[in-house]
């Protein structure tokens, strides 16, 4: 995995919302990157920025949300610094999204065919019927049995499983540098989700696409992804390889979090909580966001945010207990 | 050996599809189902969506009046019961539903939501109640001054506490959690799921959990019930399913459920399962999982499987399987 080069570079991004309640410090200087070909995940509960990560990096912040700060490399190529035209060339075709509910973001009145054939027909400038024809191809790779009926099928004709294998062809058509995983298999039965990583996978390693798998699931990450963030009220805490994520996590946060998932050692013994509950973001808590429901917090926490340590090589966490120690030696 | 709760027999639920006039199909919700409850313990049931897991619980519960088949209810059969005894029944039961958003009326105050089984049930009334109601707070973790707010003033964690409060409120024996922590995070999870523990040894509850979580499933449950289109294919201890798993589909289940150990994720094998599950309107003939099961043989699409004791109650019904185990 070393030595690939990075295909989106995620620098310090700040987003934030201007609502009447106040302002939603959504993002705190959110830094990642993802390299040619990996899949990278971002894992986190809900209310954490792991969808607004994505928003800000597709340029579909809606109002009041503002990106203020940060930069967004395509290639090298900053993504905040286009035009919404620009942006429309490269939503859809080098970097493509596909949803949590397949159900709402298909168009109940297009055929299946028709709206995977669209990016074909935007994009490439394809004529219609070339572009069906393709369409059915790219469904048939997705693993939809019978393609070229199902193609003339609506939305509402397709099960759950089917539906988000139509998200994932129409995701594909133009061969994206970066495909964005928001929650895809969230909704869907265990078998069927089962089937959809496989297919992601499969067709991530033909095709060499980069994907950003979302997810609040920790062992759908330990599954499927290369490298792993955690993400915790706007900031990511920990950031390494999913192997070292699982046997050494470092952060306080990353440690209770997997302490409390019910798995076969817990049955019958009691879980770990974390004690209190996830910040509002309007006015969150000053210094490290963990520090309030943090067992090793001190009085460094509260005042100043903490910075990313590399504490081995290629394993970053923020937090002040690494820092300390990084001093003292 | 504690006496059953519940124990139903041959438990069947046909939905007509109806036309205009006539019924024109049959969904087969939930068919010749054969479960035993055990006072004070917590019995799991997992499956995919529609395979008949809420159907079989509301049955149980006698919110959907069964197509043909007998529920005993501390020896009771609560078929031939009216409603009056019903009603006495349905003080002993309470539910826990999955989405706290939609179960909680948005227009009454705490203290009515929480308080509404007692006066449904004529426990008490006023004063009496406001005291029951704030004990009841306090025991799921809430505070005195929650109970004169609205359900929006909550968080989802928060709410599941008070579904639950209001659950506890009538002094039940059993209460049916329906997804009850589906819709939480992990972190709040935790705390949801270490309470209901908790709860239950401190009230003798007995639970009827049901998720298509299989990492809750086994964390909570004593005992285990694997439905697949509205039968039950594997039933046994939580030991018994989880570590042994008999059933082609049971292992197939286990196998598609991601683990958290990075270095799983080359396992590839033999019991990973294709296809989509069958409408239960037209289910298959024989055994229903035969069109999607890696070990099916001749006959598994005529011979309907029962289930069969294959050692210290551990049911399975399979045709396959199911004689081999009983063999050896």
């Amino acid at each position: 995995m070393e030595g690939r080069e990075d295909l989106l570079v995620v620098d310090r991004l700040k987003t934030q919302f201007f609502t009447y309640g106040g302002v939603v410090e959504a993002l705190d200087e959110v830094s990642f990157e993802i390299r040619r070909g990996e899949i990278f995940g971002l894992v986190g509960e809900s209310g954490c920025g792991k969808s607004v990560t994505t928003a800000s990096i597709l340029g579909l912040v809606a109002k009041p949300g503002r990106v203020l700060s940060g930069r967004i490399l395509l290639d090298g190529d900053d993504l905040l610094q286009k035009s919404q035209k620009e942006m429309n060339s490269i939503r859809g075709c080098r970097i493509s999204i596909i949803f949590q509910d397949p159900t709402s973001s298909l168009n109940p009145l297009f055929r299946i065919g028709y709206q995977v054939a669209e990016p074909y027909i935007y994009h490439q400038g394809m004529p219609k019927k070339k572009a069906l024809r393709e369409a059915t191809r790219i469904l048939a790779t997705t693993g939809l049995a019978d393609a070229e009926q199902k193609s003339r099928s609506y939305p509402h004709e397709l099960s759950g499983g089917m539906r988000q294998r139509a998200m994932i062809a129409m995701a594909l058509t133009c061969q994206p540098d970066l495909l964005i995983a928001d929650e895809p298999t969230t909704n869907l039965d265990v078998t069927i989700a089962r089937q959809i990583r496989d297919l992601v996978h499969e067709l991530q390693r033909q095709f060499g696409t980069s994907v950003l798998w979302i997810t609040h699931n920790m062992a759908v990450v330990a599954q499927l992804c290369d490298r792993v963030g955690v993400m915790y009220a706007g900031n990511i805490v920990e950031k390494t390889d999913v192997r070292t994520l699982f046997r050494d996590p470092r952060h306080p946060y990353t440690v209770r979090l997997l302490h409390a998932i019910p798995s076969a050692a817990t049955s019958g013994a009691e879980l770990e909580e974390i004690p209190g509950s996830v910040p509002r973001l309007i006015g969150p808590p000053t210094g490290c966001r963990f520090h309030p429901r943090c067992d090793h917090a001190m009085p460094v926490c509260s005042q100043a945010k903490p910075a990313e340590v590399e504490v081995r090589p290629a394993h970053f966490v923020a937090c002040h207990l690494f820092r300390r120690r990084e001093e003292d030696a | 050996m504690t006496a059953d709760l519940f124990e139903c027999r041959a438990l069947t639920k046909h939905f007509p599809v109806k036309s205009v006039f006539r019924e024109i199909a049959r969904v087969h919700a939930v068919e010749e189902i054969n479960l035993s409850i055990p006072e004070g313990e917590t019995v799991g049931l997992v499956g995919e969506s529609g395979c008949g897991k809420t159907t079989l619980a509301r049955m149980l519960l006698m919110l959907i009046r069964p197509t043909s088949g007998t529920i005993l209810y501390r020896g009771t059969d609560l078929t031939r019961l009216g409603g009056r005894e019903l009603r006495k029944f349905r003080r002993e039961t309470a539910i826990v539903f999955q989405d706290p958003y939609s179960s909680l009326d948005p227009r009454m105050l705490i203290a009515d939501i929480v308080g509404e089984p007692l006066a449904i049930h004529k426990v008490a009334y006023g004063d009496d109640r406001d005291d029951i109601v704030l004990e009841l707070l306090e025991r799921v973790g809430l505070k005195t001054e929650h109970m004169y707010r609205y359900p929006h003033e909550f968080s989802g964690g928060q709410r599941q506490r008070l579904a639950i409060a209001r659950a506890l409120a009538a002094d039940p024996r059993f209460i049916l959690l329906d997804e009850a922590t589906s819709a939480l995070d992990v972190s709040v999870q935790a705390k949801i799921l270490n309470m209901l523990n908790a709860l239950k040894a401190e009230f003798g509850l007995t639970y009827l959990f049901i998720s298509h979580d299989l990492s809750v499933i086994r964390h909570l449950s004593n005992r285990v019930g694997v439905m697949y289109v509205g039968e039950m294919v594997e039933y046994g201890t939580s030991e018994q399913v989880f570590s042994h798993p008999t059933h082609p589909y049971t292992r197939g289940l286990l196998h598609a459920a991601p683990s958290l150990n990075p270095d799983d994720r080359d396992r590839r094998s033999e019991v990973a399962l294709e296809g989509e599950v069958p409408s239960a309107v037209n289910p298959p003939p024989g055994c229903r999982f035969h069109p999607r099961c890696p070990s099916r043989r001749a006959g598994c699409d005529s011979a309907v499987p029962e289930l069969v004791d294959i050692g210290d109650g551990h049911l399975v019904a399979c045709c396959a399987e199911g004689r081999t185990h009983g063999g050896s």
